[in-house]
C-alpha cells in the first residue's frame, strides 16, 4: 500500500516535472512571437493557446483520445513511425499535460516580453546585437520573474490535472495513475483514509508553492524597483 | 558627408503629417534638430538608427549606404555605425554598469575601450555598480560611454539630457562635446533647450510638422523662431468666474494655477477643462482656444 502511495505521487511529479521542462522550451518562443508579432492573425493564435484555460478538460482529452486512437490517421502514423502509443501511455500524459497547460506558461512569459521596455532590446540592436542575443543576454534575464510565474504556475497546474488524464491516460499503476485520479479511485472505493492522505499533499504542495512564488517575486520586486 | 533624405507619413493624434526632410551634415560636425513636440524629431533619429522604417527615402554615411529604397536596401540597425543614446537611458538593469559596457563590444575588439571611456566618464568607481543604483546623471554618462564603446562614426542624442537638473546638463554638456571631439564624431542632438543648443550645436535644423522649416547657426534660427519672439505657455481651464461684470480664469498650467483676466464675452466662449494657449508678445496677453 505504501509503496503504491510513494509510487502513484513520483509518477505524478515525475509527470510535472517533464511537462514543465518541455513547456519551457515550448512557450518562450510562442510567448517571443506572440509579443512582439503585430499580425493580424496574432488574437487567432492567443485564442488557441489560451483554450486549455475555459475548455472543459473532458473536451480536449475527448479529441486527444480521438487523434491518438491506434485505428485514427495520426496515432497510427505515430505508432509506424516511432513505436509509440499515445493512449494510455506516459509520453501520452505528457503530450496531453503540454496542451493544457501551455497557457500558464505562455502568458506570464508573453506578459513579461511585453511589460519590458522596448528601448531595452533596441538599444541592443543598436550596439550591434543579435535578436538572438538579445533575447539571452537581455530579455530574458530581465523577465526572471515571469519565467518563475510560468514554470511554478506549469508544474503545479499538471499536478493538479485530472480531466484530460482520465480520458487519455486512464488508471494504470505506475503508467498513468497520478495522485489526482487515485483520490477519485480511493473515494469510490471508499477508502478515505488513502484518500486523504494524497488529498493532503497536493493541498500543502499548493500552498506551498503559491507563497513561494509571491515572496520571491516580492524579493525580485524590492530588487528592480 | 552624411545625406539624410527621408520620408514618412506619421499618424499622431493631432492627425496625418509627412516626415519629409532631406539633410547634409559635414563629417565631424554638431547638429542639433529642435521644433516643438509632435513635429517628428525622434522619428527622424530613429529612422536614421534603422529602427523604424520610411515609406522612402537615402542614408548615406560617407561612401556607405545605411537605405537606399530605391533598391529596396536597409542596413539592419546592428550593421550602421553609429550609437544612439535614449531619452531614459535604457541600461540593461541584469548588469552592472562594466557589463552594460563589455557587453557592446564587437566580436573581438580590444576591451581597452572599456577601461578608457569609463575613465572619460569618471565612471571607474561605480563599475561595479547596478543602474538602479545610480543618479540620473551617472546613468546618462553610463548610457553615453556605452553607445561609444563601438566606436561608431555617428552620435544621435535623443533629448538626453532633458531629465536632469541645470546643473548637471552643464555638466554633461561638456562631457558630450568632450567626446565629440576625441572620438571624432558626427553628433545629432535632439533637444527643446536653446541655451544647450547654442552652447554645442554649429547648426540647428528646426523641425515643425515633419518639414525643415528653418535652418542656420543657432543664433540666427532662434532669433526668428515664433517661440521667441512671444511667449506662450498651454494649460487647462480649471475655473471661469464673472465678478463685478469683470470675468476671470484660473488656469492651470503644469503645477501652477494662473489667474486671467479677461474680457466676458471670450469667458463664455471657454469651459471647464478645455484647452488654452496664453501668448504673451509685445502687445500683451493673448488667449487662445485649443
Amino acid at each position: 500500500m505504501n509503496t503504491a502511495f510513494w509510487g502513484t505521487l513520483l509518477l505524478t511529479f515525475k509527470l510535472a516535472t517533464v511537462t514543465t521542462v518541455c513547456l519551457l522550451f515550448i512557450g518562450i518562443p510562442i510567448a517571443y512571437l506572440l509579443a512582439y508579432s503585430k499580425r493580424r492573425v496574432k488574437p487567432l493564435f492567443e485564442a488557441l493557446v489560451s483554450m486549455p484555460l475555459v475548455l472543459p478538460p473532458t473536451v480536449l482529452g475527448f479529441y486527444l483520445l480521438l487523434a491518438f486512437s491506434p485505428d485514427r490517421n495520426l496515432g497510427e502514423w505515430l505508432f509506424e513511425m516511432f513505436g509509440v502509443s499515445l493512449v494510455f501511455t506516459f509520453p501520452g500524459l505528457v503530450v496531453g499535460s503540454i496542451l493544457y497547460s501551455l497557457p500558464f506558461m505562455v502568458q506570464p512569459i508573453q506578459s513579461g516580453f511585453e511589460h519590458l521596455p522596448v528601448q531595452l532590446s533596441e538599444a541592443s540592436y543598436t550596439l550591434g546585437k543579435s535578436r538572438w542575443t538579445t533575447l539571452w543576454k537581455v530579455q530574458l534575464p530581465n523577465i526572471k520573474p515571469a519565467l518563475l510565474t510560468g514554470l511554478v504556475l506549469s508544474f503545479a497546474h499538471t499536478v493538479g490535472e485530472f480531466g484530460v488524464i482520465l480520458m487519455i491516460g486512464g488508471n494504470i499503476p505506475g503508467e498513468t495513475r497520478v495522485a489526482s485520479i487515485a483520490i477519485y479511485e480511493e473515494v469510490e472505493a471508499l477508502n478515505y483514509q488513502m484518500a486523504n492522505r494524497y488529498a493532503f499533499v497536493l493541498l500543502a504542495f499548493a500552498f506551498t508553492v503559491l507563497f513561494l512564488v509571491y515572496s520571491i517575486n516580492r524579493r525580485v520586486n524590492n530588487i528592480v524597483r | 558627408m552624411v545625406r539624410i533624405k527621408l520620408h514618412k507619413e506619421l499618424h499622431a493624434a493631432t492627425g496625418h503629417m509627412d516626415l519629409q526632410v532631406d539633410l547634409q551634415i559635414p563629417l565631424g560636425s554638431f547638429v542639433a534638430i529642435s521644433g516643438p513636440s509632435g513635429g517628428g524629431k525622434t522619428t527622424l533619429l530613429r529612422l536614421i538608427a534603422g529602427l523604424e522604417k520610411p515609406k522612402s527615402g537615402l542614408i548615406k554615411f560617407q561612401e556607405e549606404t545605411w537605405l537606399n529604397t530605391e533598391n529596396v536596401f536597409s542596413l539592419s540597425p546592428q550593421k550602421r555605425k553609429m550609437g544612439l543614446v535614449f531619452q531614459d537611458y535604457a541600461l540593461f538593469p541584469n548588469m552592472t554598469i562594466e557589463k552594460n559596457l563589455v557587453y557592446a563590444l564587437s566580436k573581438g575588439q580590444d576591451k581597452a575601450i572599456v577601461s578608457e571611456l569609463m575613465k572619460i566618464m569618471e565612471l571607474s568607481e561605480l563599475a561595479g555598480r547596478y543602474p538602479v543604483n545610480l543618479s540620473g546623471g551617472q546613468q546618462q554618462r553610463v548610457a553615453l560611454a556605452r553607445a561609444l564603446v563601438r566606436k561608431p562614426g555617428l552620435l544621435l542624442l535623443d533629448e538626453p539630457l532633458s531629465a536632469l537638473d541645470t546643473a548637471m546638463r552643464s555638466k554633461l554638456q561638456d562631457y558630450i562635446l568632450k567626446l565629440h571631439h576625441s572620438f571624432n564624431l558626427t553628433t545629432i542632438l535632439v533637444s527643446h533647450d536653446f541655451s544647450e543648443i547654442s552652447k554645442m550645436a554649429e547648426k540647428v535644423f528646426w523641425l515643425e510638422n515633419g518639414q525643415i522649416i528653418k535652418q542656420g547657426a543657432p543664433a540666427e534660427v532662434f532669433k526668428t523662431s515664433p517661440s521667441a519672439t512671444q511667449s506662450e505657455l498651454m494649460g487647462t481651464v480649471q475655473e471661469i468666474y464673472t465678478r463685478l461684470g469683470k470675468s476671470k480664469i484660473r488656469v492651470r498650467i503644469g503645477d501652477n494655477l494662473v489667474e486671467v483676466p479677461l474680457p466676458a464675452e471670450q469667458a463664455q466662449l471657454l469651459k471647464i477643462n478645455s484647452q488654452v494657449t496664453l501668448q504673451w508678445s509685445a502687445t500683451g496677453l493673448h488667449i487662445k482656444k485649443g
